[in-house]
């Protein structure tokens, strides 16, 4: 099992749980996290015992609140470098990797914090937690990925007012509007997402994975594109391990176990 | 060991680079068996079409640096390996390019030498040679820029960045791209279709079209018009045009 700095990393029965593990400043962004990341992610994506990704920030109060701004306080840098080295990486890793991957949201999710919550296939959010766009409360914009991801989860206008105004977005609005898949209880969100990523580590990978890359397309695509991708996309599907054993199963009557291949 | 792997079915063959282990690195000895191979088959009735593939991970990545390191410019010029390329280009029967992973330097070169191009999504283009203190040598600054034009063949040479298969295909490198996990399969199945057609045809048709570069249009004209009179010697235009009078489909003979 890998180590990482400032991340914790835990494989249980091809559940694989990533932990920013920086409470003391809110879980944010400094370079080594980054780092430690996009290599979490890597490890992530080349490791065929993980079946399912859960992101989470370490405590109760955070799961992420953006890039550390302490960090190179009163030195000049480079955003655009900060992005194209440590932030793109991370976004397009994740939504290119072909697994799921839950963000849950125990706390604030904040700036690139937020990014990366949205940067998941699904979201579980704590009723505790509070989801900010708040780039434009110190006059920057939203980066790695919310201006595309936003307008797509909620509409123009709620994606416009998100990032214009920074106000806070609870964990009932962002659940009504589509920002998350679940909220819960703080003491049980845990619980919820866990059950969420054993069921699908426990589900055919390959076909999930599939299901992502053709819907990451989708979003790109005209119909008639679509429609002729899915026909490679289903003879491979077809031809996966998965649905030779969930067709057995189905006619032999009995539960399927599905390998992930 | 052979370092190129030949398999026949359905009309079409396919010749497969056999250097996994170096990412498929064009070297002296697999471009001699690959020429060798094109030639052979380019003689067998039974074969109307070429795949030409590395696999999943590469197509090709380069030309063998090692090999070629220390030669002086004398030895270059004698032993002229990129001549040898100059035969793929005289083989009749069409080759359709099935790319995988990294098609670099050479590789590059070699799926433009091609006829048509079949990409996997994973399949990535470049001509990298600026990275290593020369340029492309086999047709990466003639047949890219016929291909993609000036902007974008400047772009590629002289920066050597490597473009996504979605970018080959919009700037009209490669005909088309499939999932990663289907793209022999794909282009199996053009080989298979153009297979199926009259083969004279075909080889005058590709002969052709490949003229368009080489001449102006008047010439290019003359030459295409000139193979079209020529195919009416052959049985299967008599053949062609009879089933599409009567209506019902035709049954080439092959000549």
């Amino acid at each position: 099992m890998p180590t990482f700095q400032t991340l914790l990393y835990t494989l249980t029965d091809g559940v694989l749980t990533i932990t920013m593990n920086r409470p003391d400043v809110f879980n944010a962004f400094n370079e080594q996290m980054k780092k430690d990341m996009n290599d979490a992610l890597k490890e992530a994506e080349k490791d065929p015992g993980v079946r399912c990704v859960v992101i989470r920030g370490a405590g109760d109060k955070a799961f992420c609140s953006g890039q550390d701004l302490k960090e190179h306080a009163g030195s000049k840098r480079s955003l655009k470098e900060s992005l194209e080295k440590s932030y793109n990486p991370m976004v397009r890793r994740m939504r290119s990797m072909e697994k799921p991957i839950i963000g849950m949201i125990n706390g604030v999710a904040a700036g690139a914090g937020l990014s990366v919550a949205l940067a998941c296939d699904l979201r579980a959010m704590s009723t505790s937690a509070k989801l900010i766009e708040v780039f434009i409360r110190i006059g920057l914009v939203p980066d790695s990925g919310s201006h595309w991801f936003l307008p797509r989860l909620v509409g123009m206008a709620r994606a416009f007012e998100y990032a214009a105004t920074g106000r806070d977005i609870t964990a009932e609005e962002a659940e009504k509007v589509g920002l998350v898949n679940k909220i819960a209880p703080p003491d049980q969100l845990e619980k919820v997402t866990l059950e969420l990523a054993g069921s699908l580590a426990k589900a055919p990978t390959r076909s999930i994975g599939l299901i992502k890359r053709t819907l990451n397309k989708a979003l790109t695509s005209d119909l008639d594109t679509i429609l002729d991708y899915e026909t490679y996309i289903q003879q491979v599907a077809s031809e996966s391990e998965d649905h030779k054993e969930g067709l057995a199963a189905f006619l032999e009557k009995r539960k399927p176990q599905f390998r992930g291949r | 060991m052979s370092l190129i792997l030949t398999t026949k079915q359905d009309g079409y063959a396919i010749v497969q680079f056999n250097r996994p282990e170096v990412l498929n690195a064009l070297n002296v000895k697999l471009m001699e068996e690959l020429v060798e191979t094109l030639e052979m088959l380019d003689k067998e009735d039974d074969v109307r079409c070429i795949v030409l593939t590395g696999n999943e991970k590469a197509f090709a990545a380069g030309a063998d640096i090692k090999e070629m390191a220390d030669a002086s410019a004398i030895e270059m010029l004698t032993r002229d390996q990129f001549a040898r390329w100059d035969r793929i280009r005289k083989i009749k029967k069409p080759i359709i390019a099935a790319v995988s992973g990294f098609a670099l330097g050479g590789g590059c070169e070699l799926a433009m030498t091609c006829d048509m191009v079949v990409a996997s999504e994973t399949a990535k283009f470049g001509q990298p040679e600026i990275n290593i203190g020369v340029m492309p040598g086999a047709g990466g600054t003639q047949r890219l820029t016929r291909a993609v034009g000036k902007a974008k063949a400047m772009e590629m040479v002289l920066t050597g960045r490597t473009i996504s298969a979605d970018e080959a295909l919009r700037w009209g490198l490669i005909n088309k791209v499939v999932p990663a996990e289907y793209f022999l399969e794909e282009a199996k199945a053009w080989a298979k279709e153009i297979a199926s057609k009259p083969p004279v045809a075909v080889k005058l048709a590709k002969e052709s079209v490949l003229k368009a570069f080489d001449t102006t249009m008047e010439g290019g004209l003359e030459f295409e018009r000139k193979n079209f009179y020529i195919l009416f010697a052959s049985e299967d235009q008599k053949e062609g045009m009879k089933a599409f009078s009567e209506k019902r489909k035709p049954e080439w003979k092959g000549r």
